[in-house]
């Protein structure tokens, strides 16, 4: 795999404070503007919310310079700018089901009861700060590659954990949450980051087997059968996890996931044709199958009918139709180009619209051109996580911080295209935004993770240093006659390094280590 | 709030918004620009500032093709090269398939020879297995295992 390093070498902290502070002015306008529409003072003052969040982020920029000097310098900024967004948001659709709220007969409100802003806010406080304390605990990332088969067992016992009899528990109709007695908790968000952190261990190690050519088809060459185990197993896997839970979202997610590391660590497209056929021959019979899942199906070919937007009693969607999808396309679409602005709009008639449906939302308030920056802020967060891994030098890292990134990617896309109608609605959240701990925990500790592997990928090569002549010695055009020097790709300033003078035997010249 | 109020408010946020983009893609032009590719292929690793290879009649370079190791660059002197898995190698390949001293390469006037160093599976010149030094041309196929290598200029 190729390696891209800068032949200058920033730190980039500078740069970070600079544009955390426009990342700040981004989140505080937003929860200031939604006070301004709303006509009332939030359950925290706008001063005093701007005054944590830079405290916040001041924090997490000094523990970004103490333990990660070279981190990546966009990522921070981009996600607090996201969360802010996202708390904005959440907040505004509360006062929205505020308003809505009905008296009851002793004089209590009845609210409907999702979305809370204050527990939105003490989650991404403490996402934060355990994204922090992984940053400081986890020295090094390729630490992690020894515990690939312990994060392939805990990702097992994550996923099984919400079946069980007492913790587990049903919501909307998927089992995915397990009950905490203080909060309940989705620990599936936990498990895609050990199951990128098992697939990036397993397929850095086995991949020589699984890139080997078997049979040539339509100028593709395809894998050995022998080598299909692996893909059969996850399939396996993705499928009990869409019957049993019946969450299609994560299911996705997981076999979306391993089939980019698959690829990353392979280059052979073949697999990700294998794996995406397989997934469309589970999704079918699941949907011929079940009928959670053929509900999702129906809906989605067609949501504009009126006995699917409105299911008479009996017939499979009752009660909820595709009221949901119809809302949140005609809110965005009142929102127009430009948006009714923070507050303005109604995206709190759409079921959910803080959390499955925030884009939506989103897009309702702040238009096309707001989503649209949203939708490029993420696209600049994954592209850094790809950027990490093509400059990262060891095979996991690069593994781990592609699969990490594209894991926001894949995210981004179910629920932007679930929202949109361009596949089945999941229920994914889009990551930093939506309404959710689990999700905000379990995206932070990624962005953790993506500034530790970063700040590898980003600090200069100290092995580049010694092999550079001391004392500016010019570098000869043409290569030294009595040494063979391995030079990987020796880059634009000099063709080859001649190295500090390395007697050469007859059969030993210089050895060198390959960086690939 | 005035009407005027909330659209001009409504408009700076979006501004603001994009602003945000507009200076973090600002940051990341950097990479465009600048960057050393440590790559496989053998045009992203000559770079910009790359000279040509010195004008000679023989090979001055050996190049991976293929392999764990593709891109990797050796430049060719007087010396002989030594392939295989041994740290003391020129050309260390971290490859279950090739022996550990796999083979050499070395020159004689303007050519290069290939030498099978009695290894488990074979160096191949071409499709001809290396039984007794071959001289090897210019862009032909060496495979050592996993591995292929070229000699180009």
């Amino acid at each position: 795999m190729a390696t891209v390093a800068p032949s200058q070498v920033r730190s980039g902290r500078g740069v970070e404070l600079a544009l955390l502070v426009v990342a700040l002015t981004v989140a505080v306008a937003s929860y200031a503007l939604v006070n301004a529409g709303a006509k009332v003072e939030g359950p925290v003052s706008v001063l005093k919310y701007g005054a944590g969040m830079a405290g916040l982020a001041l924090v997490a920029h000094l523990v970004v310079r103490w333990r990660a000097p070279y981190a990546d310098p966009v990522i921070l900024p981009t996600v607090i700018a996201l969360n802010g967004i996202g708390l904005a948001m959440i907040y505004r659709i509360h006062l929205a089901l505020l308003a809505r709220a009905t008296v009851r007969d002793d004089g209590t409100l009845k609210v409907i009861p999702h979305g809370d802003p204050m527990m939105q806010l003490l989650w991404s406080a403490l996402s934060m700060v355990l994204a922090l304390v992984l940053l400081i605990v986890l020295r090094d990332h390729r630490t992690l590659r020894r515990y690939s088969y312990t994060a392939m067992i805990v990702s097992v016992v994550l996923m099984l954990l919400p079946m069980l009899p007492v913790i587990g528990k049903q919501v909307n109709g998927a089992r995915i949450w397990i009950d905490l007695r203080v909060a309940t908790f989705q620990p599936g968000e936990l498990a895609k980051i050990t199951l990128a952190i098992f697939f990036a261990g397993y397929l850095v190690t086995n991949r020589d087997t699984l890139a080997l050519a078997g049979r040539s088809l339509l100028g593709m060459k395809l894998p050995r059968a022998q080598d299909l185990g692996p893909i059969l197993l996850v399939w396996g896997v993705t499928m009990v996890v869409l019957v049993a839970q019946k969450d299609l979202g994560t299911s996705l997610l997981m076999f979306g996931l391993f089939l980019a590391v698959l690829y990353l660590a392979t280059e052979r497209i073949s697999w990700v044709l294998l794996g995406l056929g397989l997934l469309l021959v589970g999704a079918t019979v699941a949907a011929r199958v079940f009928s959670h899942v053929g509900i999702r199906f129906t809906i989605w070919r067609h949501a504009m009918d009126q006995e699917v937007f409105e299911p008479v009693k009996g017939s499979p969607g009752y009660p909820w139709g595709s009221g949901q999808l119809v809302r949140g396309l005609f809110g965005m679409g009142s929102g127009g180009m430009l948006g009714t602005g923070w507050g303005q709009g109604r995206p709190d008639l759409v079921p959910y619209a803080e959390s499955d449906f925030v884009i939506a939302s989103l897009g309702e308030e702040l238009g096309l051109t707001g989503l649209m920056a949203i939708l490029v802020l993420f696209m600049v967060l994954v592209e850094r996580g790809m950027r990490t891994a093509l400059g990262v030098r060891d095979g996991f890292g690069k593994l781990l911080a592609g699969g990490l990134s594209f894991l926001i990617a894949l995210q981004m896309f179910v629920v932007v295209g679930g929202i949109t109608r361009i596949i089945p609605l999941t229920g994914l959240t889009a990551p930093f935004i939506a309404y959710g701990g689990s999700s905000l925990l379990g995206n932070w500790l990624i962005v953790g993770l993506l500034l530790r592997i970063s700040d590898d990928a980003r600090r200069p090569d100290p092995s580049a240093k010694v092999a550079t002549p001391a004392g500016g010695i010019p570098v000869s055009s043409r290569p030294s006659a009595d040494s063979a020097i391995v030079v990987a790709g020796s880059g634009g300033s000099a063709p080859a390094v001649p190295a500090p003078a390395v007697p050469a035997g007859p059969d030993q010249a210089a050895s060198g280590g390959v960086d690939t | 709030m005035s009407e005027l109020t909330v659209g001009l408010l409504r408009l700076g946020y979006l501004a603001l918004l994009w602003m945000l983009v507009l200076v973090a893609v600002a940051v990341l032009r950097r990479d465009l620009y600048g960057t050393r590719i440590v790559a496989r292929r053998r045009r992203a690793s000559q770079g910009p500032g790359g000279a040509p290879a010195p004008a000679r009649h023989g090979p001055s370079r050996l190049v991976v093709t293929e392999g764990p190791l593709r891109g990797t660059i050796i430049p060719l002197g007087a010396a002989p090269v030594l392939l295989g898995r041994a740290p003391g190698c020129t050309l260390v390949l971290d490859d279950d398939y090739s022996s550990s001293r796999h083979a050499r390469l070395y020159p004689q006037g303007e050519e290069w020879f290939v030498e099978d160093l009695g290894s488990t599976n074979g160096t191949y010149l071409g499709e001809y297995r290396v039984q007794a030094p071959m001289r090897v041309p210019m862009g032909t196929a060496v495979r050592i295992g996993q591995n292929v290598i070229e000699l180009g200029r």
